[in-house]
This record gives structure tokens, sequence and C-alpha cells, in this order.
């Protein structure tokens, strides 16, 4: 696909044109730079070899792992040329540049004439020069295209090589064998990432990765790749043969300087540039890996930042110029926190300071030469990179500290606990906190003061953490600092999908109307294209408990046992339990039960904990059948399965105790009646006591009533699971209208604000009695909007599962979708 | 060759995200998976780790959750994901006009 536009070049068009080769992070970095200063000075066009938008090239490997789409890397939309009259020419390279004419051509043959020309061509991938290097399925690993191509190689299966243990070739085999491939990392050097780690980080990461089924040979020198069109494997010089039907070269970039040297242009490693990334044509200037600048390449992504600020500052005639860059660097494979930082190959005069904590798996190591450090390598434990780095890039004198710099910020700075709000706070106003976006401490908190008070404003408005996420925490933090109470602590994430935690996630529901769980993934920047196995059902409830009667139930994001209504056994067959409301049965129901076990072969019954009789071993596609008889006999699904009301326990009360005060039996239909059907974030169980001897367990239940001569007490977050929790006592009331209209009002209250999967007994212990009790007891009318608002979703939920599956809806979650008899086993 | 390949069906009959099973006679039941991208998969429905029925699991991304003990299992590969070790076999499959077609021998032998 080609993109092509004509470019208009108007009468009244007195502006200098801009013409950038290169639509790629420095070339779209440093117009954004140049419209910051001076937004209307230049007429621009800029000009990319690959079909796209300008996107993020470093998230390619969250891609490629599947944690992000294409749209969630894109730095700039279509939009984005729009508002600025960019003229955007994707799809069609340049491949000349006229100095004398001023002019540049593409390969479909335009030629657009420029005042001031921009090359930011960026690198190529490193072919190693072996025979088989040009068959088909040897890919580098540097654009979209190429993502595409291992994606494509994944969905077939089989097996890969990458070539090159580096940043680029991990992040590669991580991706590749989360979608399914074996892979095989050929690494030439004796340890991983050795320009990066140390060999002690390096044999870490290499136990980590093997750990997850890569397998990784160090020292490995490739001699061929072997096939006939299209690869087939790897031979090495030790002649070890690896088979593969896709092989990745990562073994490391050069500089794309090729167009640069065909127009003559001062060139060496890079296209030769000065502090102002003027090249040696002073119309021409030129930004990122493929600039040589003061001796050095750079091909990571912060150099590129401080390059494109000094270019546009020149462009503007403000020149500051650029000093060169220390660099760092992070591992983007999830789960391995790997960071380092400037030299650590032994030094004259240097020293390391080491801690290892082997349990943990954690190493870090500061180099430090003149009380200043020089280097630093951390894996395991990340946290204090961005301290180390920022005391390294501004030499800071270390000597005070140096007892203590090892074990970090917070310890360093006096506190033995760790405060990582002030650890943010002694940051330097430029201190990076977003790598993948370049921006500063200042940047953020200028931003924030603008208005962004949310982590998601702050995204969207700087960019800051909006990509890999690392830096979620340095965010939040600063967000607390700036704005003080306006902004909550951010809580723990849901899951591993999303930066938010379970509150936030509920508020934005309600505030943003969501409607759908893809809507909500979409609108809170979830990481993953459909969640997992956590957050989805945990959506599911939010949305349900929030749009009552309106959302539809996502049956794909519904556990195994709330989609068939009953409870998987270990075997694969099913457990059934109907409703008998307060633990009430009679003859009718127990023939029908009798009647179900014999006809169906269920191998056992029994009578469980909460009153009644769970029957055993009954096959999936026999489970509609079930639920048809048992309907039959007046009984209904017992939710034995689900986060919802599960039973209500009782004694037999006043009508035949002779201690009993109060008709519990009675009342524990009732509340039954009153709350069956209710989804809720985690099971829940109720029990009414007759009197004060408990025989009903009422003070292990998430809600207890104890009848006593003058009414009923309610109690509250019990829990006889495996932490066992008394429940605290609420309130006393008079009246059973009173006692269930508390019940419906606490139900609700922990339906709305308890998170998915949190039981009664945890959430009371998080937020604590005293707010339980401030919602449902200071003020009646609130308490009766929750019970109203309980009703009203009940007015919806009571509607029996069974025996809408009985009548043969959603029969594909039963029935087989085919049937194969094979001649050979008749 | 005619014969080679099972036609099992229409991909529409499996929900998204989700996953029906095909029985095999005196074998173990072939759980085939349709994904969120519409891809479909099929693999022993059986987990590695405790013989859970995977056909039962959350489908998300190119992995099924097993509903006993919450294992990853990848879909294009039958692997454990994550820190989990173990394989379950895979089955071959084609979508051709909107039919799903399994392969006839790996399914017996996924089957076995």
């Amino acid at each position: 696909m080609m993109e092509h536009q004509t470019i208009p070049l108007r009468e009244d068009e007195l502006r200098e044109h801009l013409v950038v080769i290169g639509n790629g992070m420095a070339g779209c970095r440093a117009v954004e730079e140049l419209l910051l200063r001076d937004a209307g000075r230049y007429r621009v066009t800029i000009f990319g070899a690959e079909p796209r938008v300008n996107y993020n090239r470093i998230m390619l490997s969250p891609v490629l792992a599947g944690e992000k789409s294409f749209d969630e890397i894109v730095i700039n939309g279509h939009d984005w040329y729009d508002r600025h009259g960019i003229s955007l020419i994707a799809g069609d390279p340049v491949l000349a540049i006229d100095r004398a004419g001023k002019t540049v051509t593409t390969r479909s043959g335009l030629t657009t004439g420029y005042d001031k020309l921009l090359i930011a061509t960026g690198s190529d991938p490193f072919i190693i020069p072996v025979p088989g290097n040009d068959l088909h399925g040897v890919i580098g690993f540097r654009d979209m295209a190429d993502v595409e191509t291992m994606l494509g190689a994944a969905e077939k299966g089989g097996a890969a090589v990458v070539i090159g243990g580096g940043l680029l070739g991990l992040e590669a085999a991580h991706g590749l064998s989360l979608r399914g491939m074996k892979v095989t990392v050929l690494h030439l050097m004796p340890t991983l990432m050795e320009r990066q780690l140390d060999e002690a980080a390096g044999w870490l990461l290499k136990q980590e990765l093997e750990a997850r089924g890569q397998t990784i040979l160090t020292g490995a020198d490739t001699a061929e790749i072997l096939g006939g069109e299209w690869v087939e494997g790897v031979r090495l010089k030790d002649g070890t043969m690896i088979p593969a039907n896709l092989v990745v070269m990562a073994v490391g970039i050069r500089p794309s300087v090729a167009l640069a040297r065909d127009a003559g242009l001062k060139v060496g490693r890079g296209i030769h540039v000065d502090d102002h990334m003027v090249t040696s044509d002073p119309a021409i200037h030129a930004v990122g890996e493929c600039v040589e600048h003061d001796g050095q390449v750079y091909g990571l992504v912060a150099p590129l930042w401080e390059m494109c600020r000094a270019l546009a500052d020149g462009l503007v005639e403000r020149h500051t110029g650029y000093k060169g860059s220390v660099t760092s660097t992070k591992l983007k494979v999830s789960g391995i926190d790997v960071f380092s930082a400037g030299e650590f190959a032994s030094l004259d005069g240097a020293e390391d300071i080491v801690l290892r904590d082997a349990a943990r798996g954690v190493y870090k190591r500061v180099v430090v030469k003149d009380d200043r450090i020089v280097g630093a390598v951390l894996y395991g434990d990340t946290a204090d990179g961005g301290w180390y780095f920022d005391l390294l890039k501004r030499g800071e004198d270390i000597a005070p500290l140096r007892e203590v710099l090892i074990f970090g910020q917070a310890f360093a700075s006096g506190g033995g606990v760790a405060d990582p709000k002030a650890a943010v706070a002694a940051l330097s106003a430029d201190a990076e906190i977003c790598g993948c976006n370049g921006v500063s401490k200042g940047q953020v908190v200028a931003c924030i003061e603008k208005g962004a008070c949310s982590l998601d404003a702050v995204r969207s408005t700087c960019k800051a953490s909006a990509s890999c996420g690392s830096c979620t925490g340095l965010v939040e933090n600063l967000l607390a600092l700036t704005l003080g109470d306006e902004v909550q602590e951010g809580a723990k994430t849901l899951c591993k999908c999303t930066s938010f935690g379970h509150d936030h996630v509920r508020r934005e529901i309600v505030a943003q109307a969501m409607r759908s769980i893809p809507e909500v993934m979409q609108k809170l920047h979830w990481t993953t294209p459909d969640g997992c196995s956590s957050c989805r059902p945990a959506l599911n409830y939010y949305l349900l408990c929030a749009l009552p009667g309106e959302y539809v139930d996502d049956q794909q994001s519904r556990f195994v046992n709330e989609r068939l209504h009953a409870n998987i056994q270990k075997d694969g067959t099913y457990s059934v339990v109907p409703r008998m409301w307060g633990g009430l049965t009679n003859p009718r129901q127990l023939r029908a039960i009798a009647d179900v076990v014999e006809k169906y072969e269920a191998p056992m019954v029994k009578v469980t904990g909460g009153q009644r009789l769970d029957i055993f071993g009954i096959k999936k596609e026999d489970l509609p059948a079930v639920w048809a008889d048992l309907n039959a006999a007046g009984m209904v699904s017992g939710h034995a399965y689900g986060k919802a009301l599960r039973t209500v326990k009782t004694c037999v009360g006043s009508e035949w105790c002779r201690f009993g005060t109060q008709d519990s039996t009675g009342l524990g239909v009732k509340v039954e009646q009153a709350t069956w059907g209710s989804w809720m974030p985690h099971k829940f169980k109720i029990a009414v006591s007759g009197c004060p001897r408990n025989c009903a367990e009422a003070t292990i239940k998430d809600f207890g009533v104890i009848c006593v001569d003058s009414g009923y007490e309610l109690h509250v977050g019990g829990n006889g699971g495996i932490k066992v929790r008394v429940t605290d006592l609420l309130c006393k009331v008079a009246t059973e209208a009173e006692a269930i209209e508390h019940c419906a009002a606490f139900i609700q209250l922990y339906r709305e604000e308890a998170w998915y999967l949190e039981r009664t007994a945890p959430w009371i212990e998080r937020v604590g009695l005293t707010y339980i009790q401030s919602r449902l007891l200071d003020d009646a009318e609130e308490r009766a909007a929750l019970a109203r608002r309980f009703f009203h979703s009940q007015s919806f939920s009571q509607e029996d599962p069974w025996a809408k599956r009985a009548e043969g809806a959603e029969r594909e979650h039963h029935a087989p979708m085919a049937k194969f008899t094979p001649m050979e086993m008749a | 060759m005619i014969g080679d390949w099972l036609d099992i069906g229409w991909a529409e009959e499996i929900p998204v995200r989700g996953s029906r099973i095909v029985q095999v006679d005196g074998g173990d039941d072939i759980a085939v998976f349709r994904t969120g991208e519409g891809k479909v998969f099929a693999l022993k429905d059986r987990c590695p780790h405790k013989h859970g029925r995977l056909s039962q699991g959350i489908v998300h991304g190119g992995a099924v959750a097993c509903p006993l003990h919450n294992w990853r299992i990848s879909l294009a590969s039958g692997e454990a994901l994550g820190d989990d070790k173990g394989c379950t076999p895979t089955v071959p499959v084609r979508v051709d006009a909107g039919r799903i077609l399994i392969q006839r021998a790996a399914t017996l032998a996924a089957a076995a």
C-alpha cells in the first residue's frame, strides 16, 4: 500500500520548506520539537519508507509479545499531520538528494524542492555475512513488517532461531516464545547483553530465560543458514544443527548512511554532524541513529531526544548545542527487570559496590570512580535505576552517601522505610521519568500543573508512561507530590493487563458511562488485546453491577462454573446443587433429587455445609436435562457455583426449639428469597440463628443474623475459610423488615465497592467497620437508597438460569460440536 | 487427499473467545478454540497439569486459562506459558470457506 499525496505549493507559500527524510521516531520528534518552538516557521514535508504513520519503534517488542496492538504504539496519527499542515508521503522512500538543485527524488519519481533538509533515516539491521542469509524467513527486527513476518511464522508454530543475545534479540526471542514458537538464541559472546550487563547479571538473565523455556547458546558462532528457498535451520561452526523455520538477525544495527554518502556528505560510521546537528552541507541536518557526533554513534532512544532538542533550537536560531549522551538501558521482557547505565567494564581507578540477594534473585552493582558514579547494573530490582542514572548524569559527589549507596535511594536519604514519594521529590527537574518517550520530571510536573490531574491525563498529554508503563509508579508519585490530596494513591493494579487499580477502573466505568469490556479496555489503555482470565471476569462483573438490566453478560468472561451454572470437578464432570430455601425441603423435592441421582447415575450425593444436597458426577451434556427434572419439582439453581448469594443457613427457631426467640427459619427463607440470584464480587453466605447459641453459625458468615428476645443482631464480615474471621456486630434492629433492609443495603454496598474476588472479611478489614457503619447507619435515607438499588438490580437477576438452559438456550455450552468415529477404531 | 481432514462445522458455531469440543469415539475429546482475532486452534482437551478440560477455560490473546488451576496454555503450541512446564498435543486446523477442518491423523494421535 502506498500513500501518495501531491504537495500543493500555494502562491502565498513563502515560508521556507523543511523536508524530512524519515518518518520514524527521530524525524517526527524533531518536527514536534520545532512545532513547540515556532509552529508557523517552516512548511514541513515528511517522507517515510514504511507505509505507516509515525509509531514508537521501541515498542515493537510488546507488539510482538502480544502486549500491545499497532494502534497503541502510534505516536502521531493522521490527525497530527493534518492539524499541523504536514504533508506525509509514506511508503515511497527517498532515493536521491540533489544538493546543487536542493531537491530530493523518491522511488516513484516524485521530486520535491527543499530549503532545509533533515536526514533521519535511522539504521539498518546488520545481516551477518554467512551463506543462506538471503533465504526466505531470514529477517531483521527493525520495523512493523518484520513483526508481521514473525507473527505469520509464529502462527504456523515450529522453531525459531534468534541470532544475537542483545537487547533486541532477547526481546524478539521473548515475543516469539510467547507466541508459541520453540526459540533458540545464538549469542557469539560468552554472556548475554554483554554491552549492557556484566557477567553476573548476564548469568542471572540466562537462567531466567532458560527457565522460561528458551534455549540459550552462548559462544555460538553461526556458520551457515540452511534451506532451499525457505530457511530450514542453522549450522554452527562447531557442527551443531538447529532446525528453524524462522531466523531473526539481531546482532546489531548500522547507521543508514547510503543516501548521505551518495549525496557526497561527509560520512564516517554515521553521517558527520556538529553540535547543532548540521552536516557538512549547511542546508542539511541529520539526527538519530544515522549520525555520528563527536566520534559516537547511538543505537538507543534517549540520545535522540537530546539531539532533536538541539536541532530544533538551531532551526529557530536559538542555538544550544548537543553535548553527547550518556545512555541507560532497560530490557522490555515482562517479569524480568534489568537496568544498566554508563560504564562497568573494569576501568582504571574504578571501584565496585555490589549487593547480591540470591534468594530474591537480586544483583546490584554500582561502579564508582573519584567519588562519582560512572556505571550501574541492576538485575531483579531496578527501582533505583533512575536515581543512580540521575546521580551519574549530574556527576554528583557521592562520598557522603557511599556507605549506603547500594541500598538505594530510600535508605540513602535517611529513612529505613522506603518513601517512594520522597525519592521522586529528590530527583532533579531534568531527570528522565519516561525513557520510552523521553519525558523529564520537569515536563511531567509542568503537564500536571497545566491541569492533567490523573495518570490517564498525563499519559495523553505528555505521553509519560503511555508506552511500556514501567514508569507508571513514578508518574503517580509526581501526581501525588504536585497535587497533594487531589489524587488518590495508586491502588494495586487490577491485573497485569493494566496499570489501574480496581477502584479507578470502577470509577471510570461509571464516570464515562462505559458499556462493554472492549470499551473499558480501549479507554483505559489495556496492554493486552483482550485481557486475561483475571481482568475479564472482573470487568464483566463491574459492568453488570453498574448497568443492571442493560449490560449483556459476556459468557466468555465468566469462569466455567458460572458459564455452566454448575461446579466443575477434577474429573471434568459437574456437581449440581438445587436451591432449598432456608435449608427447608419436602418429599417432592427429595424424590426429584433421588430420581435424578438414579437416572443420571450420579455416583455421590452429599449434604453440604450450607444445608443443601449436592449431586456429584453429572456430565456436561446431561446438565440441561438434570435441570429440567429439578425445575419440574419446583427447584431452581442453588448458585453453589457462583460469585453470588450461596445459601442462607438457618436453625429451627421459635417454631420448634425450646430456646428459640424468633422465627429464624421463616426469616431465613425470606432473606434467601430476597437475595438469591444476585451477582457479587465473591461468594456470599448468610445464616440466621434463632438464639445466641447460634446453631446456624451466623458469626462466620458474610451476613449473619442472631435473633434475641428484643429483636435481631446483625453481624457482618465473617468467614469460615482458610483464615477464619468472626463477624463484627453491625447493629441491632427490632423488626424482620429492618433486618432485610439492612441486609440488602449491606450487600449493595459490598457489590458496589468491594474489589472483584474480595470476600466481605478482607473488604471490611481494608475499609474499616466504622466506614461500613457510617454508610449504613448514619443516614436512613442513604441506607434505603442502597437497598432500593439492590432490589432494582434483583428485578433483573432473579430469573432461574437453569430454566433457560433446560429449555434449550445456549446449547453450545453443553453439546459437542461434532462427533468422530474413526473407522480404524470401530 | 480427501479424508486427511475432518470437517467439524462452521467457525461461527464456536463463540468468539470460546471453545467447543469434538468427541472422538474411544478417545479423549479435542477442544477447538476461536480467539478474539478469529483464529481457530485445536488441542487435546486435557491440561498437562491435572488434566483439566481446557475447552472450559477463559480464552485470552492466544492462550487459554485452564479452569482447574489457571495454567495458561498456548493455543498455537500447546505449551504451558509463564513459569509452568508441560505441553498438550495440538491438532492442525484449517478454515476453508468458513468450515473448520482438523487433521485426521493428528486428531487420532491426540485423542489416543
